[in-house]
């Protein structure tokens, strides 16, 4: 009797020395990868405060340029953020079959950003310190952005950040491919204005961008004689909507503003939908909610309702077709693009461009050719 | 019937009996007929203990350069900020039995104290910081913030408040003999409460965003790949603190006495005693030192944000004790910085299902070895010993180690 527990045990302690030594041995292999060509790049590094040096060595050493791509896969914005990180994935790999750049393979750095800010900070110093990557693609939360600026100032390093942000903040190490409010929540808001509508609802993560956004709306609509019928929001992750969406259903606008992210959106208008609302009653217009998002709404529940975005995957142009495309064969028919993805799909090209235009990874020459790109 | 003196033993049999110096667990072998001293007991006494420790120390010294790299070593500074919480919280679940699993909000106390500071350091004398020109609307700093403009309010606020606040939950809680499940209930909707406070509160405390933009850290460039080595010895001199009162506290006759309350909180009344002071104080010096290692952490992690002191991250640190061993002390702290680390590297060579290794690792330690790294190393030992050459019985060996922990169930 004693024997048998004792040998599960015993196999339990292996199991989980054998689940140690695999995270350590991975990693170890990890290190003396990159270290065995970045030691003396850190040396020189320290020498002179790291003002980019470093991504030369990297890019000279080897026969491939290591490049970042850092979102949440777990947690709240997986939802969003994963198809992101397709893209860029799908993007690294068309460069790479056409050649790479500067005659290099482009290695793709995964990273998880758990949509926890801190990770992403760490993550962004890892990447850009221990495994020296030139540019890094990731974000989506302007809580993570905000989290990462720090690490990306000071290390001098490269993002691109591919998601819809709410301005009041420019960074030298930062290039934003989404869209700032003028671009994507002035035209909703005139498009409201268009179809008449005066009462307007707003409904929000509590982050920045909503809070952000909100008092550019109530900005806009003192100016042109919307009336804001109220004004709510919910933590990030938060599933719990019954509260809202009854305050929403009593107040009767004449249309919600969505600023909501993340899992958040799923449960609202499964709520509102189950609450009986229909778009003919309480209309809504999202600026989180894309075409990726919306097979965890359930299309049931959201047919009818508004978004307002810089690209859909229906935009008619033949490098969208491609591109859609492409995706759909890279990860699957069912699988559909959006504005962020796009965006993420169009960052990696860019900086690519970039590069090629610069003759190198170096930050400082890359940030240079932007603007010819 | 006849006897009263008899029956309750004097106090001082239950305080002092057991030799100065030695763990909990430890006398329980000590008591025993026919003991066979193992590896771990071994190294218990007075040199064995004192060789350990200084090792110990040597190993923390000299970690900036075994690690070698700056990423690194600031992330060590990390998981020694987690160790710091991780024994303080030991005195209070391991040795005082209350599962404290609010045990974040003390951590969030200390590093939005030292955030505060840290923001207000970027800027200059009288400019707001960055978040509130966007979000606030006073152009004057708000009251809260002023003392905060000085680093020893800052130090001194991040382990005093945390304190104070634990006390006064403390002391109302358990007067009202409020423990086991209900405590555990309580702490946790206080990380709740706290979490949806610092949200709520976005003009006070930047809301989910959370206080960032530290690039200037106690005058150094957070930057500046010194600096992480820095912050290294801040932490690891945080640690040591920890460690060194948590072991004072433990072999003190009030150690002692949290421990008979954990085990039989009732009988350590009907002596006299009130469980209420001491459960306070263990639960007290458990958020002060939360709030040390909080502190640090801000300038370190370089972001203070409502997430990393939710209800999640506070079970995350009842998940360091646990895989450490309960009531051992250096059981949680390395239970901390190994769980501090496998987070770290796991999720950077399995990005996409790291979470998982976590959640088995935590399964397999709670579920089958309720004495964690602690007890499998005394059981190890244990074994080891046993082959060499015996000089007395050890047929009983392996059920001997865990027991004191065995039976002092959570719920007391």
């Amino acid at each position: 009797m004693r024997n048998r527990p004792g040998l599960l045990r015993l196999l339990l302690v292996l199991m989980v020395m054998s689940l140690i030594a695999a995270a350590c041995g991975s990693d170890s292999d990890d290190d003396s990868g990159g270290s065995s060509d970045s030691t003396k790049a850190g040396s020189t590094d320290s020498t002179d405060d790291g003002s980019g040096d470093s991504t030369d060595d990297s890019t000279a050493s080897g026969d491939t340029i290591k490049v970042g791509v850092l979102h949440s896969l777990s947690g709240t914005m997986s939802i969003s953020e994963v198809a992101v990180k397709d893209a860029e994935l799908l993007a690294i790999d068309e460069i790479n079959a056409a050649g790479g750049v500067l005659g290099k393979q482009l290695e793709p750095v995964v990273e998880d950003g758990a949509s926890d800010w801190p990770t992403f900070a760490e993550k962004a110093e890892k990447l850009l310190t221990v495994d020296k990557v030139p540019v890094v693609f990731g974000g989506w939360t302007s809580a993570s952005r905000k989290a990462m600026l720090p690490v990306f100032e000071g290390l001098n390093g490269l993002l691109y950040y591919p998601v819809q942000y709410e301005g009041l903040e420019a960074s030298p190490n930062i290039f934003y491919t989404g869209a700032t409010t003028n671009q994507q929540i002035i035209p909703a808001l005139d498009y409201i204005k268009e179809q008449g509508m005066t009462d307007v609802y707003l409904v929000g993560s509590d982050y920045v961008f909503p809070r952000t956004a909100n008092k550019i709306i109530k900005a806009y609509a003192e100016a042109n004689g919307l009336n804001i019928a109220g004004e709510e929001y919910l933590p990030l992750g938060e599933t719990n909507v019954s509260t809202v969406v009854s305050k929403v259903l009593d107040a009767e606008p004449d249309i919600v503003f969505n600023t909501l992210n993340g899992d958040t959106n799923v449960a609202f208008f499964k709520e509102l939908a189950a609450k009986g609302n229909t778009p003919e009653k309480i209309q809504t217009i999202s600026v989180s909610v894309a075409e990726e998002e919306i097979g965890g709404i359930g299309v049931d529940n959201i047919e009818g309702h508004l978004t307002a975005w810089d690209y859909y995957q229906t935009t008619d142009t033949p490098e969208n077709a491609d591109f859609v495309a492409a995706f759909k064969e890279a990860y699957g028919e069912d699988r559909k693009t959006d504005d962020p993805i796009e965006a993420g799909y169009v960052a990696v090209h860019l900086w690519a461009a970039a590069v090629e235009q610069a003759g190198s990874t170096d930050v400082d020459a890359v940030r240079a050719r932007r603007p010819r790109v | 019937m006849t006897t009263t003196k008899n029956e309750y033993p004097d106090v001082s049999s239950l305080v002092d009996e057991k030799p100065p110096g030695e763990g909990v667990v430890a006398e329980a072998d000590v008591t025993r007929d026919g003991y066979h001293p193992s590896l771990s007991d071994r190294l218990k006494t007075g040199w064995g203990r004192r060789i350990i420790l200084a090792i110990a120390v040597g190993v923390l010294i000299a970690g900036p350069d075994l690690i070698g790299d700056p990423t690194r070593t600031r992330q060590w500074a990390e998981y020694l900020c987690y160790a710091t919480v991780a024994v303080g919280l030991d005195l209070a679940w391991g040795y005082g039995g209350m599962l404290a699993l609010g045990q974040g909000v003390f951590f969030g106390l200390g590093a939005y104290s030292m955030g505060m500071y840290l923001s207000l350091e970027q800027v200059e004398p009288g400019q707001l910081p960055q978040f509130m020109s966007l979000y606030g609307d006073n152009d004057k700093l708000p009251l809260l913030w002023r003392p905060f403009e000085h680093l020893w309010f800052a130090g001194v606020a991040a382990v005093v408040v945390p304190a104070l606040v634990a006390g006064l939950v403390g002391w109302l809680v358990f007067h009202r003999r409020i423990r086991g499940a209900y405590f555990a209930l309580l702490t946790q909707a206080t990380a709740l409460v706290f979490w949806l406070l610092l949200i709520g509160q976005l003009k006070l405390t930047a809301g989910t965003n959370g206080l960032t933009n530290f690039s200037e850290v106690f005058g150094h460039n957070k930057y500046d790949p010194s600096t992480p080595e820095f912050l290294y010895y801040l932490a690891a001199g945080a640690l040591l603190v920890a460690l060194v009162v948590a072991r004072h506290t433990v072999n003190s006759r009030y150690g002692k006495l949290l421990v008979a309350t954990r085990d039989g909180e009732d009988r350590v009344q009907f002596l006299g005693y009130d469980p209420a002071k001491a459960k306070t104080i263990a639960f007290a010096l458990a958020a002060g030192m939360a709030g040390l290692a909080g502190a640090l952490s801000a300038p370190i992690i370089g972001i203070v944000a409502p997430d990393q002191f939710a209800v999640l991250p506070s079970i995350l640190m009842i998940g360091w004790v646990a895989v450490g061993g309960r009531a051992t002390i250096y059981g949680p702290m390395i239970g901390a910085l190994l769980v501090g680390v496998l987070k770290t590297r796991v999720s950077e060579s399995h990005p996409e299902n790291w979470q998982y290794f976590q959640g088995l690792l935590f399964i397999v330690v709670v579920g089958f070895f309720p004495g964690g790294l602690a007890g499998i190393w005394r059981k190890l030992s244990g074994a080891v010993s046993a082959r060499l050459p015996a000089r007395g019985g050890s047929a009983d060996e392996p059920s001997r180690a865990p027991q004191t922990l065995a039976t002092s169930e959570v719920a007391s």
